[in-house]
């Protein structure tokens, strides 16, 4: 029986309030995720509203129609179109009368918002619905009292409120009454078999949008009088600028100032080539500091390895009085190197900094952190700061860090000019938050057919896996358990990563399952079976992945992957992963083509509890998996003397539409809430894949990137 | 600084501009056409790509001002009037975009490949769009989405 362990609890009163609009109609201010505070109390006109403790708004017009002002950060992963889809499920609105606006210019109501980590629909889930329905409710007892009946007496459906004698009135009928009524303390939601709206497919609300190349990103913003900037950064890292020599610079046609800011000297021009142009013919002198090289990097990590200065994660039983009882030990090290982002659309962003306001707009996932963070280096009130968030070219985590936003506001501050800077592919990829290098050395006690302790250490550059991740699967699988870390300080700036840790984590384990496996001559995905059954849910609290939801994707994967039946000459390799609370399942099927691996297929199970948007679900499932096997098949990034080796995508290679598989997914079905997806579908991949490859060739692949332990000129395995 | 014409989605657009300006900019920059993206700046992405005389064409590379006389269409004119491009309803109908920031690129790709090509398989599919980088990989997608509007073209 698998049951809900962690629900999240809520304060309803008061992340909800509403308002009549002067032109008609209902306004109700939403915070999405926290409780505002309790002395908000609704005004009584608008043009009192101080709704800047709410992130959201819901305007239901006259004539029914929704429409959402949704804040949220929008990179790709889709809250855009399903966070709106809970609130219009409970308010019971046909989708096509919800319009789904991204909020407005020029305001300031709209800065707090959240993104990263997959949580937005996990933590969206009971608020979001509560606002439809607590407005579903208010405007059934304003028809109530038109009716003059008990508003227990009436229901509502797509927008219609209906009495016990048949009688109708339309949302918008009552709309305006509605808005005069108090907020009720009480309403129920939906049992999950009367779902209207969550799960179905709803297409992405953008989608006309993106097709018809409509503005919507941080790069395609402008404004009156707006000057474009191209930032010369040091090459290197660990270096500091010297002397520089602007003379040429400035005679490049277009450009009209040049500004120095810390060690980096912005070229201010009249468009973005002139500003790029202008840059190129910039000279500069740079002081060397430490200058660390990947050669550099592999010696202190693997001296970590080797040494005993450890921090420990999670400690279960005695390990090393298993190691000495084993009847035998394996133990592997794993190693993954630097990656960068590479969003598609690359850094940006717009700052008008004046005497009385500072206006910033682009592509961010941290609003609040960065605003904050200008306030503090310009030395001025976050109260005199307006920012606006667009449609984000991807994130994948480096929209994070708001570096490139501070560049931009320190440029307009000095130049007294509206500024948008302009990161060149080369400076998105050589002034990276990059994923850091990192190793892995697993070693698994086997005694009588049983693993009877494992021991992993991670070395990692600048920092360690945090939060429960060391209590992740096989944590509570096995009796003698122990995880540490150590870390070395870079000056190679380091950040989050789609699935921060477990992306290289998951895969170096899963292969590290595989050699388990083997050694003890049983099938892998019984191996995982079999540990998942020592585990018994809600035990330790600090364990958050439920083995019985775990078995039930792991069985659907082997289903539908058809495991052990692979057709002949197709390979198959198996992994699991519960990752950002979601549990995922995959089977890699590939051929050999002249000795070289090509993906074929991946069959991907997941139980992300309710799926609300399925198209949207698929998507990201598909891109992750897809994303997992590109980089873990081709993602190098390598430094000499701080500086990276590659720059742009001649250099450093994405995976391709020839390279791509056939990724199918299936859903787990269940009514528990739902969970994330824009990371869990990538953490298992790269390890399904690496299982696949030593199931087709007999090597296994210790280190990322695979491409590497393949001979691309004659396509055979390396020894 | 050189002036000349460009014939942009069927209009007469007057530009003055530096001579190596590639067309990628005066796009954006100067004719406010931002559908055309910027990813990598040397034609290795794909992401700006426009058709010359129909041909798909890198923009980034190409020199606005030896474009004269020649028929460029960006993704803002592929429609024609309200009637979307067979191969941008066919997007809408896959719901391909993620990000959606290469698309537009990968849309140009799709629709010069088709003209050319109106019936392919699979294989001549995934060779045609080889070149366009997708970040968030929805490459499972834009397959499909290709070969309907092959079908519905």
């Amino acid at each position: 029986m698998i049951e809900e362990r962690k629900k999240f609890t809520f304060s309803r009163r008061g992340f909800i309030r509403t308002s009549a609009l002067a032109g008609g109609g209902i306004l109700l201010g939403v915070n999405f995720l926290n409780a505002c505070k309790e002395s908000a109390q609704p005004p009584v006109n608008i043009a009192n509203l101080n709704f800047k403790e709410f992130n959201a708004f819901i305007k239901i017009a006259e004539n029914g129609y929704v429409t959402i002002f949704s804040p949220n950060p929008e990179i790709g992963q889709g809250v855009k179109t399903s966070m709106p889809m809970l609130i219009a499920e409970e308010l019971d609105v046909p989708w096509e009368h919800v319009t789904v606006e991204q909020a407005g210019l020029d305001t300031e109501n709209f800065t707090r918002q959240v993104a990263g980590g997959s949580q937005s629909i996990r933590h969206g889930w009971e608020p979001l619905r509560q606002t439809g329905a607590i407005a579903k409710q208010m405007l059934i007892q304003a028809a109530a009292a038109r009716w003059e009946v008990e508003p227990y007496t009436c229901t509502a459906s797509n927008g219609v409120i209906t009495n016990q004698a048949g009688k109708q009135l339309g949302y918008g009928d009552v709309v305006n009454d509605a808005a005069l009524l108090p907020v009720p303390e009480n309403a129920v939601l939906k049992d999950p078999k009367d779902f209207k709206i969550i799960g179905k497919d709803a297409i992405n609300v953008d989608v006309h949008k993106i097709v018809t190349g409509q503005p919507l990103y941080g790069l395609d913003y402008t404004a009156p009088g707006m000057k474009y900037a191209s930032v010369l950064r040091p090459p290197a890292f660990g270096q500091t600028l010297k002397s520089f020599d602007a003379s040429e610079a400035k005679k490049v046609g277009g450009v009209i100032d040049v500004l120095k800011f810390g060690d980096k000297v912005a070229v201010i021009a009249n468009n973005t080539w002139a500003a790029m142009k202008g840059k190129h013919k910039l000279t500069a002198q740079w002081n060397d500091t430490t200058l660390e090289s990947t050669e550099d990097h592999d010696a202190k990590l693997n001296a970590i390895l080797n040494g005993s200065k450890f921090e420990v994660r999670r400690e279960d039983g005695n390990v090393n009085s298993a190691f000495s009882e084993a009847d035998s030990v394996i133990e592997r090290t794993y190693e993954s190197p630097f990656l960068p982002h590479n969003c598609m659309e690359p850094m940006n962003f717009y700052a008008n900094v004046t005497a009385e306001r500072i206006h910033l707009v682009g592509p961010i996932q941290t609003p609040a952190g960065t605003a904050k963070r200008i306030a503090h280096v310009l030395e001025r009130d976050e109260k005199e700061i307006d920012l606006e968030m667009t449609r984000m070219g991807g994130g994948f985590g480096r929209r994070l860090y708001g570096d490139f936003a501070e560049e931009a506001a320190l440029i307009s501050n000095g130049a007294k000019l509206p500024i948008k800077v302009v990161f060149s592919r080369e400076d998105d990829m050589a002034a990276g938050t990059y994923r850091p290098a990192i190793k892995y050395r697993i070693k698994a006690a086997l005694k009588d057919g049983k693993v009877t302790a494992y021991h992993l250490k991670e070395a990692a550059i600048n920092s360690n896996m945090y939060g429960l991740i060391p209590h992740f699967f096989p944590a509570g699988a096995i009796k003698n358990y122990k995880v540490e870390t150590g870390n070395y300080q870079s000056n190679i700036t380091t950040g989050a990563w789609r699935a921060p840790y477990t992306n290289f984590l998951a895969f170096a384990e899963q292969s590290f399952f595989d050699e388990i496996a083997k050694e003890l001559a049983i099938d892998p995905v019984k191996l995982r079976m079999d540990l998942l059954d020592n585990v018994n849910d809600g035990e330790d609290e600090r364990i958050e992945y439920s083995a019985a939801r775990m078995k039930e994707t792991i069985k659907l994967a082997a289903e539908k992957g058809n495991w052990g039946k692979a057709a002949e000459n197709v390979y198959q390799g198996f992994a699991a992963y519960y990752s950002h609370n979601t549990h995922v399942a995959e089977v890699v099927d590939i051929t050999l083509q002249n000795g070289f691996p090509k993906v074929e297929k991946v069959t991907v199970a997941v139980d992300c509890g309710i799926v609300v948007n399925p198209t949207g679900a698929i998507n990201q499932v598909e891109g992750g998996v897809i994303d997992g096997i590109g980089h873990a098949m081709y993602g190098n990034f390598a430094f000499d003397n701080g500086k990276p080796k590659a720059t742009n995508f001649d250099a450093y290679r994405l995976i391709r539409m020839n390279e791509t598989p056939k990724v199918e997914t299936y859903f787990v079905e269940n009514n528990l809430s739902p969970t994330g997806l824009g990371e869990p579908g990538l953490p298992p991949a790269g390890g399904a894949l690496a299982n696949a490859i030593t199931a087709a060739t007999g090597k296994r692949m210790l280190t990322q990137p695979f491409i590497e332990h393949f001979n691309t000129d004659t396509r055979e395995v390396r020894g | 600084m050189v002036s000349y014409t460009l014939k942009v989605n069927g209009k007469e657009r007057q530009i003055s501009a530096d001579e190596d300006t590639p067309l990628l900019w005066i796009l954006r920059d100067e004719l406010n056409l931002v559908g055309t993206k910027f990813g990598c700046g040397i034609g290795q992405c794909g992401a700006c790509t426009v058709h010359i005389n129909g041909q798909a064409n890198r923009s980034c590379l190409l020199k606005a001002a030896a474009l004269e006389g020649m028929e460029i269409t960006t993704i803002e004119g592929l429609a024609t009037d309200d009637t979307l491009h067979p191969v941008q309803e066919a997007w809408k109908e896959h719901d391909v975009p993620q990000c959606g920031y290469c698309q537009a690129g990968q849309i140009m790709t799709a629709a010069s490949f088709l003209a050319e090509n109106p019936a392919p398989s699979g294989d001549e599919i995934r060779q045609a769009m080889h070149g366009n980088i997708c970040r968030c990989a929805a490459y499972n997608r834009i397959e499909k989405a290709v070969a309907t509007a092959a079908k519905n073209g």
